[in-house]
């Protein structure tokens, strides 16, 4: 019964054989052409256009503008700039806002209530001073800045400006051996890198496809915004005269994304000239038309669809690297806490490529989020620079309440505008978050491409900080 | 007390019975595939059908993995799926496949495919090729305020008597003939509606005949499938996986799965 069966089936596949060759090969073409001339017919019969195309040629026109060899990058670096001007200054005062009531007024609360209560001081150190204060610090810096952010870029999604934006990067790609749609994938990945290695899905080929998520990790993203712009506020905008320093600042955010975009190019290059040689394969990339963004729709969604969901990311990564920190501070071996000892043991390396210990203890801190690398820095530096009256004790994770008084601890714990523009660089070019590596092992189902993109930026890191460090210490002796 | 059951058997009345169930779709009596062209308004389609927020954007592409929800129309529940767009169903590429797959194997009690009016003709290869695997299928004519803004105008129902398969204008983005596209989709679900689907004429004889010689054997070993003629057509052109489910009899699938809607269909 069931070799009778599997014979007929066999039968069915060789009289297909043998039909195909009589048909001849060009059966495939046949077919296309007959459906493409059925829908013309079609189309043909029932639709009838009355009066001009106008709507087309507006679209072409300013598709024109938008995608020209000539204006096409600069009016697009000059929205990115105006997107974060935007997003830049007008975060600062609900920043400031949440803070003073998250921070100021409800932390002292909790901590009279927890003495109220007689728990014991380690407990209301990990819970309050620890886990509390670093959500408390991520909710008040993230919040504004992406809520903000978030509906701009929605907005230009809606409007149709991304596949614009990835047509110019196409040819950029292409000759750097990616996939052309990586240009979107890494637009993605200004907003959320682990978003941006999800998105990497529309690209078929595999090769093109790692290449892809390994240098994703180069748009700047969500998480390392704002370590970028309180870094360039206060030692890009603090090294020039005052009334230059909004412009220099933003501008210096400005150069660390392109140098991303820039690198991811590279990188590109790199790995498509060495590990994942291949040709670049062709897509087409159909330019939709503009449409007119809804604007309450895209408020709505992209608040609680973006923002929303990577809030609560950072705040259930931050609150135990908050109690981490508070632990590392706290506990003591032969008189020097956990921190302390690392920090002092790591301090050469750091000198040496123009950072230092505490910034290396933080980022290792920080690796489940970006996000609270500012904060952990300004509590290590604290610590181990002994200064008294700031904070509130040892291994507290707080934000001060001006950019001077952070810029005076930054300073009394050695810092240098060196160091200042190499925690930017290193800020761009260093391991993906936690996050983001598991997405890439999700993704990839590799634990070698995960290893590579997660090693492969620090090294980069690395290096590229050294030679800057060299390359300044030579040029100011 | 019969006026009021008059009422409630009334279309009209029923036209607000549209229930948006999210992702609740334990139990559900018909499955509804979503198809289309890239940057057609699927997703915005499918937001408005289930009231889920699958994230919508002006760009082709966007809809990477395979998004499902529920809706509940006069006391049947439909569980809806979002399929990747494509431009076609006959190359290769992987979301090609998933789409394809779907509609073929996973056979959807309705395929909606959903057109960008603005771009009817390019349109229409797709509806055509999904019409060749299916017939029960809706056509959601979306975008239509785009194309009157165009000077476009679309007679839909030259449109779908030529396609035969009902023919719906939609503007999605504002919630236009959604209602509509939902009665539409009950109709030709519960096999209300009939669809007399246009098949390709293929201008050649040879292959006339090659593919009626084939389907006849198809048909012989595998009785009551429905679509002998598109299975024969891929065998012609050397279709691996379709060579590989005639062989393992996985196409088998296409007919059981028929019965196990029809169940559930007596189970309510």
């Amino acid at each position: 019964m069931f070799n009778h069966q599997t014979n007929k089936r066999e039968n069915i596949i060789s009289l297909a054989n043998t039909l195909r060759v009589k048909v001849g090969s060009n059966l495939h073409d046949t077919l296309m052409e007959s459906i493409y001339r059925d829908a013309e017919i079609i189309a043909s019969r029932s639709v009838a256009l009355k009066g001009e195309k106008s709507r087309f040629n507006f679209d072409r026109t300013l598709d024109k503008i938008v995608t020209s060899r000539l204006l096409g990058f600069p009016l697009m670096f000059l929205l990115l700039a105006i997107v974060f001007w935007i997003t830049i200054s007008g975060a600062n005062v609900p920043s400031e806002f949440i803070a003073s009531i998250l921070i100021d007024k409800l932390h002292p609360i909790l901590k009279e209530f927890a003495v109220s209560i007689n728990s014991p001081n380690w407990l209301s150190g990990v819970l309050l001073d620890g886990a509390y204060l670093s959500m408390a610090w991520v909710v008040s810096v993230m919040l504004p800045p992406m809520a903000i952010f978030f509906p701009m870029f929605t907005l230009l999604e809606d409007f149709g400006y991304l596949p614009r934006v990835a047509f110019n990067f196409d040819n950029l790609y292409r000759k750097a051996g990616a996939h052309g749609k990586q240009a979107l994938t890494m637009t993605m990945g200004f907003g959320c890198n682990a978003a941006g290695i999800v998105a990497t899905r529309i690209i078929d080929s595999p090769r093109e496809r790692l290449i892809a998520i390994i240098t994703n990790n180069f748009s700047l993203c969500n998480g390392r915004w704002p370590t970028q712009i309180l870094i360039a506020t206060i030692f890009i905008g603090g090294a020039v005269p005052s009334y230059l320093a909004g412009i220099a600042s933003a501008g210096a955010v400005v150069f660390i994304a392109v140098l991303g975009i820039f690198l991811s190019l590279v990188l590109s290059w790199v790995l498509s000239r060495t590990v994942l040689r291949g040709q670049a394969s062709a897509f087409s990339l159909e330019l939709p038309p503009y449409r007119p963004p809804r604007i309450l729709h895209t408020l709505y969604t992209s608040l609680i669809d973006r923002t929303v969901f990577v809030l609560w990311r950072a705040i259930v990564f931050a609150i135990p690297a908050g109690i981490v920190i508070w632990l590392v501070a706290n506990i003591n071996i032969d008189e020097l806490s956990l921190a302390e000892h690392f920090i002092n043991w790591s301090n050469p390396l750091g000198i040496l490529i123009g950072l230092n210990g505490v910034i290396l203890l933080a980022y290792i801190i920080a690796i489940p989020a970006n996000e609270i690398v500012v904060p952990t820095v300004l509590m290590l530096t604290v610590l181990t620079t002994k200064l008294s009256g700031i904070g509130a004790g040892v291994g507290v994770m707080f934000e001060l309440d001006s950019v001077a008084d952070t810029a005076q601890i930054l300073q009394a714990g050695g810092w240098t505008l060196l160091t200042g523009i190499n925690l930017m660089l290193f800020s761009l070019i260093h391991n993906p978050c936690s996050t983001t590596i598991y997405t890439i092992y999700k993704e990839t189902g590799s634990v070698k491409w995960s290893m590579v993109s997660t090693f492969l930026p620090i090294v980069m890191g690395f290096a590229i900080c050294f030679f800057v460090a060299q390359i300044w210490r030579l040029i100011a002796s | 007390m019969t006026e009021i059951n008059k009422c409630e058997t009334c279309p009209v009345h029923n036209l607000g019975n549209l229930k948006r169930l999210g992702i609740n779709m334990e139990q559900f009596d018909y499955v509804v595939a979503l198809a289309g062209n890239p940057n057609t308004g699927k997703s915005t389609v499918f937001n408005n059908l289930t009231g889920l927020r699958q994230h919508t954007g002006n760009w082709p592409g966007k809809t990477v993995t395979r998004a499902e929800g529920g809706f509940s129309y006069n006391d049947k529940k439909y569980k809806l799926i979002d399929l990747p767009g494509t431009y076609s169903l006959l190359s290769t590429s992987v979301d090609e496949e998933i789409a394809r797959d779907f509609i073929l194997f996973g056979q959807p009690d309705v395929t909606v495919i959903v057109v960008d009016a603005t771009r009817l003709e390019r349109n229409l290869n797709l509806v055509l090729q999904v019409l060749e695997i299916t017939d029960r299928a809706v056509v959601c004519l979306n975008l239509i305020d785009e194309a009157k803004r165009h000077n476009l105008t679309i007679d839909e129902r030259t449109l779908a008597r030529e396609l035969g398969i009902p023919v719906v204008p939609t503007a999605a983005r504002q919630g236009e003939g959604i209602q509509e596209l939902v009665r539409n989709i009950s109709e030709v679900a519960s096999g209300n509606i009939k669809c007399k689907p246009h098949r390709i004429t293929s201008s050649s004889r040879e292959v006339k005949n090659a593919v009626e010689k084939l389907s006849e054997n198809i048909a012989e070993e595998f009785p009551g499938l429905p679509n002998t003629r598109w299975v024969a057509l891929r065998l012609l052109e050397g279709d691996q996986k379709i060579v590989d489910a005639v062989k393992n009899g996985e196409i088998n699938s296409l007919i059981q799965n028929q019965n196990v809607s029809n169940n559930v269909m007596s189970e309510f």
